[in-house]
């Protein structure tokens, strides 16, 4: 009996929300369909019934806001009953977007750590490039990002990198901030110990600076995993829409194709969700087994 | 005659600030014999902990030398001459009480087996064998401070410099590491500094104290005590004791009476 409460006091909540954003999702479907089923009827001089009008909301083709269930029977169709080879498959079409996306938080993960070492460890450059990585994070990812493809392009350079080049842009600033402030979040009394004990600066990088920051790093890390995702989706835009979610935006953009829109809508948010899952519990092993308290 | 382990001429140390220069430290002269140990009590301000941090080579004079085992401050510091215990236990929350132990012996390149052996001989000297396993935040503030006066000894270093090690403590722990830190002094006859701004604590302590004033930083008087070396809480209520005790009251109204 206890295990049921238990149970349900940990997916009560879950339960009830994802309900309610359904609820809102179905009655918005309702509300913004409604104007062309309307409209369908009267160019067929027919009058609908209240019950007919919402019954035609949900099946429409090119629908305004498509409902819950067309979008989770598109996402079905495009994955269970496609082959994973296939163009149209939304699992290769995710696996692209994951791969720019791992490559890319990879290379923004080792940038932000060596920078934010460099801006811990050096005045100058604590005054010199820590105003340019702010300053990058200020451009907007949708200017930068047909230049890095066109000007890779032109060395010929493309595919995979350019993408991960664009989501590497985005994913190191989070890991530099954080990294910065783990880095340092030694205090004096901390600092000073080292110092009585005389200990070289590279011990007390190894011993207390770099273990001190791994609660800031793992907090950065999901910020910036969600970011690489959403670099690699950008990247794959004016790529002409070949391949990956970003492409399928973009093609169901051109084409109206609303339903498709949403379901890579949601594709890409059950993607982004997981990757932060895993970072989460990567996060939870790796201070746990250092004794950390989370 | 003893030899002089710490040694200060002369010593002022002033902070410029945007309010103007703090005279933190002012004309100061002590001498601190082998084997001793030395309280520095007196209001806050009056540069107990800066001259504790001075012998330390954590802070650098303004004018005059402290000399460490004969060598320059920094030298001493250089040398690993003395252990240090701050007011908080600063362990290491990833590291295990044996681990945070090791620390210093890691970073001054002792071997392994010393390590062990080192970790498990001053556990015991604090009273606190059969915790190496443990995590800091598993031990009460008490024993957390204990584990860092056992890391401050780990190493070969016979100078022991405490900066109100016991001060975030309530009274009745408090009482019972004074009495560990005694024992402490005897059996390993190390020099202690130690930094106190209560009263009782520096005379149960002390066979030296010394009193400061504030503004500036500045030694009003150096008591000896004549008290016996093997001391227990119960002495608190003995003549001998009262009398420091109120030499020390006495200086420190003093110090604060010409404000």
């Amino acid at each position: 009996m206890n295990k049921i409460r238990d149970f349900w006091n940990l997916v009560g909540p879950v339960f009830t929300i994802l309900l309610i954003i359904t609820a809102i999702w179905y009655a918005s479907a309702v509300w913004l369909n409604s104007a062309w089923a309307y409209d369908k009827a009267k160019r067929a001089n027919v009058s609908i019934s209240f019950s007919e009008m919402v019954s035609d909301t949900m099946i429409q083709e090119k629908p305004l806001l498509p409902s819950p269930h067309q979008v989770i029977k598109e996402i079905y169709k495009t994955t269970v009953l496609k082959k994973v080879t296939s163009k149209r498959s939304l699992i290769w079409h995710g696996w692209i977007t994951l791969s720019a996306t791992l490559l890319g938080f990879a290379f923004g993960t080792a940038l932000g750590i060596i920078l934010a070492v460099g801006i811990v460890f050096s005045k100058s450059m604590d005054m010199s490039v820590m105003p340019w990585v702010i300053t990058s994070q200020t451009i907007p990812i949708l200017a930068i990002a047909p230049m890095i493809i066109v000007v890779l392009n032109a060395v010929g350079v493309s595919g995979l990198l350019p993408k991960a080049i664009i989501s590497m842009y985005l994913s190191f600033f989070p890991v530099v901030v954080g990294m910065v402030k783990g880095l340092r979040s030694p205090d004096q009394m901390q600092l000073d110990q080292m110092r009585t004990w005389s200990a070289p600066k590279t011990t007390s990088f190894w011993k207390l600076r770099l273990p001190s920051s791994m609660p800031y790093l793992f907090a950065s890390l999901k910020i910036g995993v969600a970011a690489s995702l959403v670099g690699a989706i950008v990247g794959e835009l004016p790529t002409g829409a070949v391949a990956g979610l970003g492409a399928r935006l973009l093609a169901g953009s051109y084409y109206g194709q609303t339903i498709q829109i949403w379901s890579a809508l949601i594709c890409a948010a059950i993607l982004a969700a997981s990757l932060v899952a895993v970072i989460g519990v990567i996060e939870r092993i790796t201070l746990r087994k250092m004794g950390i308290q989370i | 005659m003893n030899e002089s382990v710490i040694s200060a001429n002369n010593l002022s140390l002033t902070f410029e600030t945007n309010d103007g220069p703090v005279h933190a430290l002012q004309d100061i002269n002590l001498d601190i014999e082998k084997g001793e140990f030395v309280s520095f009590i007196g209001p806050s301000g009056c540069g107990k902990t800066t001259l504790l941090r001075v012998i330390a080579d954590l802070e650098t004079p303004t004018k005059g030398v402290v000399k460490v085992n004969d060598m320059s401050a920094s030298q001493a510091r250089m040398e690993r001459a003395y252990g240090y215990v701050f007011q908080a236990a600063g362990l290491y929350p990833w590291r295990t009480i044996g681990g945070n132990i090791k620390l210093p012996l890691e970073i001054m390149g002792y071997d392994k087996l010393e390590q062990k052996e080192r970790v498990t001989q001053v556990l015991e000297l604090v009273e606190l064998s059969g915790f190496d396993k443990k995590f800091p935040w598993q031990l009460s503030g008490g024993m957390q401070q204990r584990a860092s006066i056992a890391r401050a000894l780990a190493f070969d270093a016979d100078i022991l410099l405490m900066d109100e090690p016991f001060g975030a403590l309530d009274e009745i722990v408090r009482d019972h590491l004074n009495e560990q830190l005694l024992k402490l002094w005897a059996t390993t006859k190390k020099t202690i500094g130690f930094v106190t701004h209560s009263i009782p604590e520096a005379v149960f302590l002390s066979s030296k104290i010394v009193v400061m004033s504030p503004r500036p930083g500045r030694i009003s008087k150096i008591i000896n005590s004549n008290l016996p070396s093997d001391r227990t809480l119960e002495i608190r209520d003995s003549k001998e004791f009262l009398d420091i005790a109120s030499q020390v009251r006495d200086e420190l109204r003093k110090g604060s009476s010409d404000e």
